[in-house]
């Protein structure tokens, strides 16, 4: 069969052409070369030293050719343009040098972008982040779709970093001055309508339903095809590159350009970056420093700024800490125990109090049928109108509108016994921790539900085998901590005991996944993980107290250690009565190592009603409508009933001895099997407890603060205080061989 | 009821399991069993022994204007009375001889919400002859004929007069709902002080009016722009809408000089001239049509004011009648009404994913490429089978997107749950005498013309039979069959 000369020609250019790309390739539309990104190793594009590679060939390519006047830049993956950079080319440097380098790499390929002869136009669709972003700002114009996936931002913040490839440059020049700080220093998404109002992006386009092809893949033709309109329009002068200026934005610029007013800004900013870091994170103040460059100084010394801050940031132990959580968080977002039997459809919940459901508001949403059962009308309806007040929220806010609302709440059944119950596929009991209570619960609900369906428990201390021992089915049974408020908190800790089967599992990991959350999966055992790690610092904080240490003062320390509560208000929004509880609890299975504070403080300030948050007083007087709160007088009297002679204790001393029992216990946990690892154990601690996010959770700490150090400060505290202290074996370990590391 | 709703279930047509059980539950389609009556002209008759037959004997409508025209001054009712004079007119049926009358209406003037009844007692019917009113967006009168041919086949009545009626130059256009809790507060308040007090509450943001929008209440998304993200799903070009605007303004300006448009009455307007026909047709050329901005979708959109339907007043009404009593009366009837659907969506539970409003609101104009197999495969037709097909125009780029639909594999395999295509249908038997973009587009009022005009052009041009269909709001939409009447 003779090749017909059409294939012939096209293996003629085969042959000329250099190795196959695979990142990056282009078309010619009549004038416009259309630029399509696709990373075929991921899900998602990123910048990598490959595709960046490929860009630039490219890029040259499309400079070179006569036949193109412009371009477009597009992703050929539906749902994401650009994630960000590759985070592991940053952590292979050993240098601050070598990062700085990247850095400069980068801004000169896109100040290449920005200078091109030839407009290119950015065709947005999906995820627009960081590295990404930075790109899409260096191009001339920016079409984006108005689809819900599509967000912009620079999250290089939440990392320890900064937006690196020239973000700190040109944000400020594109959205002004408090608009690209507020982008920077929060690293918050931007969906696609509020970014054409911030004048990030140009235009917008609509996604499309189905048509003569599937959704996703006819949206991004038609984006393609608006984006080649627009670079088309840019060349024939038709659309204007400098837009008209409206009042407010001459205003703006006006004031914008008064020296004294921006060192007004850079002054305000920084100050509030101070107060709400405590000075903990360096990436805010370096982005500051590198933004203020710029601007004060001029391009040459913004860009040099930028690269070399970023370089500093890569190599601190904040953004490893950070970095770190965010490998960790994606690892916790998986399910490793498959793919359970049967999906949960039918999903019931017993006890429609806070936590009955906040758990009914991150499931109704998913698609999967919802039953709320309370005892009373009056729990009842308290709960549901806590769902409904969660989903409305949400239509003011805009991101849902009134009929999806309406639409998901349909799924929502109230109801005070147990009709239905045979459908159900997972039961998840949140009614009050009483051993008891839980017992007949169970007996209850086995009596009615179907052979397959899940119970789990959602519960904060009490160990799941005594919860399990009710059960005829005990395989079914499993743990579901859940953390309040459930829709906030991004932390489930899922427990399972000897007897919970595989599939039971992977059920309940699939359902937590559905609703959002991060998961960590940890053994049974008084406390499991989280509240074990918690109790020992409450315990120590109680005995601060009783020292003598007041309140604000014990919070502020806390808080100035990174904790983003202080430790007596997590007191208070715990609940002080929940808080003995646990104390006594955990004290009894664990026995003098959770001493230290005398649990009678806690009891007599619940004798006393004073059970927190809830009940208007804990140890400080909460005044509805007051953000503001003082420390409640009463409790001095109890404080001074059980007063503790203080030993000499540095403010330094007082956060270690909170710290240390905490990290101490967690590193038990690990030692005893409770943790599956240390990166869970980080994660559970961080998203669960409030643990210093910019030192990476209890084991990335120890690894970065030496446990050599640290079992040195215990052993110091162990002298005064005794077992309290007592140093576990693995930590011992890892202090006398300084080469083992829990993170490598 | 029960039983309509046993007949969609019976319905279905044996496709994938899932498309079943969601037409079970959501869809309510009215099915229309007929009497048989003997038949012996046509072998290709849909008479089916036992079942009852329902003829079309006559359909009017009051010519349709833009609005704020010549009929600007009048209230809904005054319209539809107007067509429903012009029906006792054009029939001389004696004015207590109808069952029940039932007109469709989208915008309710609040005073007359009831317009049916308002109407009919104004046009000299007995007040013995009950009158409701139904709404369904842009299918109301639609729904007001099934509903009728739904009294006929189940016996309780023999005479029905259906219709329906818009009337754009005045919507209720209504206080803030702030202004109007303070003004309802102010009627409960017992004293003075407390009046004043109310009236003192009042705010400059108290006075901002709400006006209706042509817009989804679920998904507060505009029908022109809804229009206008489906043809470009479908990749309908801004020329090929261009092109099928001015082709429906030629054809309605050449059906109009003609004098095929029989169904339009004379209507002498209070305090005006007399109305004789639209207003609306205007043949333009296409290099005016591409001067046109985007109307809805700037700048990139492709719908424009010229390539959409206006906004339209008007009033329409039929007679339908079993075939029985149509000859016992010395009726002669024109057109036999067959089967029918009314379609509503099959919306995605995907809350959440991709926004599943976003993609229900593409279904709202897309009725006609879902109703048209179906009411094929209940009559036991195909494509080829039609000789006349009234497709209700909203915007052309709807339309095309629904032609565009029906010639699809994939999207007939894909979103259909069907093996193939039932095929577009053939131009030169689509929308001759214009269609709602040149005749104009009073939303309630819209069906009973698109079914009249299916007789009278299977009249003229001598064929079999006739499909109608047409889409709503709330992504519905109806399909009809229609029979010619022996001549």
């Amino acid at each position: 069969k003779c090749p017909s000369h059409h294939e012939s020609v096209i293996n003629t250019k085969w042959e000329f052409s250099p190795p196959a790309r695979t990142h990056v390739n282009y078309e010619v539309k009549e004038d416009v070369a259309v630029i399509r990104m696709n990373d075929p190793t991921s899900k998602v594009n990123t910048l990598s030293v490959q595709m960046q590679n490929e860009m630039i060939e490219v890029f040259n390519e499309v400079l070179a050719n006569d036949a193109v006047q412009s371009a477009v830049l597009i992703s050929s993956k539906p749902g994401c343009f650009i994630a960000g950079a590759d985070i592991n080319m940053i952590q292979a440097c050993n240098t601050s040098e070598e990062v700085t380098k990247l850095s400069q790499e980068g801004q000169k390929m896109f100040a290449r972008i920005e200078k091109s002869p030839k407009p290119i136009v950015a065709a947005i669709n999906g995820p627009c982040l960081g590295g990404g972003l930075e790109f899409a700002i260096a191009c001339q114009y920016r079409v984006a779709t108005k689809s819900k996936k599509t967000v912009l931002g620079t999250p290089e913040v939440m990392l320890g970093l900064l937006p690196g490839a020239g973000g700190t440059q040109r944000l400020p020049k594109m959205v002004g001055i408090p608009g690209a700080f507020d982008m920077m220093l929060t690293g918050r998404n931007i969906r696609a309508d509020k970014a054409k109002k911030m004048g990030l992006v140009h235009q917008l386009v609509d996604p499309l339903g189905p048509g003569l092809k599937s959704p996703e893949e006819r949206t991004i033709e038609y984006l393609e095809e608006v984006a080649i309109q627009c670079a088309k329009g840019i060349v024939n002068k038709k659309i204007s590159l400098t837009k008209e200026k409206g009042m407010m934005q001459k205003v703006q610029d006006y004031v914008m350009g008064i020296e004294f007013v921006r060192q007004q800004i850079y002054k305000t900013v920084t100050a509030k970056v101070m107060k709400m870091s405590k000075g903990l994170y360096p990436a805010p103040l370096k982005i500051i420093e590198s933004v203020k460059a710029g601007l004060e100084q001029g391009p040459d010394s913004g860009y040099l700024a930028e690269a070399q801050n970023f370089g500093k940031l890569a190599m601190t132990s904040e953004s490893n800490a950070l970095i770190g959580l965010y490998h960790g968080q994606v690892a916790c977002k998986k399910n490793r125990f498959g793919v359970p039997e049967r999906p949960v459809k039918n999903l019931a919940i017993l006890g429609a109090g806070l936590m009955g459901a906040g758990i009914a508001q991150v499931t109704v949403d998913k698609g999967i049928h919802t039953v709320l059962k309370d005892t009373t009308v009056e729990g009842l309806s308290r709960g549901q109108q806590q769902v409904y007040k969660g989903l409305n929220d949400k239509t003011k806010k805009k991101t849902i509108t009134s009929f999806e609302r309406d639409f998901t709440l349909a799924s929502l059944t109230g109801q005070l016994d147990y009709s239905g119950f045979e459908k159900a596929d997972m039961v998840i009991e949140a009614v009050f921790e009483d051993l008891n209570i839980k017992h007949r619960v169970i007996k209850e609900v086995e009596a009615v539900i179907p052979p397959h369906c899940i119970f789990a428990t959602n519960t904060s201390a009490l160990p799941i085998k005594d919860i399990a021992a009710a059960s005829i089915r005990p395989e079914k049974v499993i743990g579901m901590h859940y953390f309040s408020p459930v829709d906030k908190m991004q932390l489930l800790e899922i427990i399972t005991t000897d007897k919970t089967s595989k599939d039971t599992t992977a059920s309940a990991v699939a359902v937590g996944l559905k609703q959002g959350k991060v998961i960590i999966v940890v053994g049974d055992g008084p406390g499991f993980y989280t509240t074990r790690c918690l109790a020992p610092m409450l315990a120590e904080a109680v005995r601060l107290l009783q020292e003598g240490v007041d309140p604000k003062k014990l919070d502020a320390l806390t808080t100035g250690f990174g904790f983003p509560v202080g430790a007596a208000t997590l007191a208070d929004e715990v609940g002080i009565d929940v808080a003995a509880h646990v104390a006594e609890d955990l004290g009894k299975a664990f026995g003098s190592r959770f001493g230290g504070g005398n649990v009678e403080v806690l009891k007599t300030m619940v004798e006393k009603g004073f059970k927190g948050r809830k009940s208007g007083k804990g140890c400080y007087v909460y005044t509805p409508g007051l953000k503001s709160k003082d420390v409640n007088p009463d409790i001095e009297d109890v404080l001074e009933k059980y007063k503790l002679t203080p030993n000499p204790s540095s403010d330094s001393d007082v956060q270690y001895r909170l710290v240390s029992r905490f990290v101490n216990e967690a590193v038990m946990c690990l030692q005893e099997g409770i943790l599956n690892g240390p990166v869970e154990g980080d994660i559970g601690a961080v998203f669960g407890l409030g643990f210093p996010p910019c030192l990476g959770g209890p084991f990335r700490f120890v690894d970065t603060f030496g446990a050599n150090k640290l079992v040195e400060k215990m052993k110091r505290y162990e002298e005064v205080y005794g077992n309290h202290f007592t140093p576990c074996q693995l930590l011992l370990d890892h202090a006398k061989d300084s080469s083992k590391r829990f993170h490598k | 009821m029960a039983s309509m709703l046993m007949n969609s279930l019976r319905c279905c047509p044996p496709v994938n399991p899932a498309w079943a059980v969601q037409y079970a539950t959501r869809s309510l389609s009215t099915s229309v069993q007929l009497h048989a009556q003997v038949q012996t002209k046509s072998k290709k008759t849909l008479a089916k022994p036992g079942v009852k037959n329902i003829v079309l004997v006559e359909g009017v409508r009051t010519p349709f204007l833009l609005s704020g025209t010549t009929y600007a001054d009048l209230m809904p009712h005054d319209l539809a009375r107007a067509a429903l004079q012009g029906l006792l007119h054009k029939t001389s049926l004696p004015k207590d001889a109808v069952d029940y009358i039932i007109y469709g209406t989208v915008i309710q003037e609040v005073k007359t919400s009831n317009v049916a009844r308002e109407a009919s007692l104004g046009a000299g019917f007995s007040d013995k002859i009950p009158s409701h009113t139904v709404t369904m967006a842009c299918i109301s009168s639609n729904v007001a004929m099934t509903t009728g041919v739904g009294l006929i086949t189940a016996g309780q009545c023999d005479t029905i007069v259906a219709g329906g009626v818009e009337f754009m130059s005045d919507v209720p256009i209504r206080h803030s709902r702030k202004m109007r809790k303070t003004m309802l507060a102010l009627n409960r308040a017992k004293t003075l002080g407390q009046r004043l007090s109310l009236i003192g509450s009042i705010r400059m943001a108290h006075l901002t009016p709400e006006l209706p929008a042509v817009a989804e209440f679920s998904t507060a998304e505009t029908m022109g722009h809804s229009a206008d993200r489906l043809a470009a799903a479908f990749g309908v070009t801004r020329l090929e809408q261009d092109e099928f605007a001015l082709r429906s303004h030629t054809l309605a300006k050449q059906a109009q000089d003609a004098g095929l448009l029989s169904d339009v009455i004379s209507f002498k307007v209070p305090g005006r001239d007399t109305v004789a026909k639209d207003n609306g047709i205007r043949p333009s050329s296409m290099e005016q049509l591409a001067k046109l901005k985007p109307a809805f979708i700037k700048p990139h959109g492709t719908v424009t004011a010229a390539n959409s339907s206006f906004l339209t007043d008007g009033a329409s009404a039929v007679l339908i009648m079993s075939e029985e009593k149509a000859l016992a009366m010395g009726y002669k009837p024109k057109a036999y009404l067959r089967y029918s659907v009314i379609l509503t969506p099959k919306t995605s539970c995907c809350l959440g994913d991709y926004s599943s409003s976003m993609v229900m609101s593409l279904f709202l104009l897309f009725r006609p490429a879902y109703g048209t197999p179906k009411v094929l495969a209940r009559a036991g037709l195909t494509m080829d089978d039609i000789d006349v097909f009234e497709f209700h125009e909203a915007f052309a780029g709807q339309i095309m997107a629904n032609l565009k639909a029906l010639d699809s594999d994939w999207f007939a395999q894909t979103y259909m749950g069907r093996k193939a295509k039932v095929g577009a249908p053939a131009m030169e038997k689509f929308n001759l005498w214009g269609g709602s973009l040149s005749l104009g587009h009073p939303f309630g009022a819209t069906g009973c013309r698109l079914v009249t005009t299916v007789a009278h052009r299977l009249l003229k041009e001598g064929g079999q039979y006739g499909l109608v269909a047409a889409c709503a709001a709330g992504g519905q939409g109806h399909a009809m069959v229609i029979e010619a009447y022996p001549q």
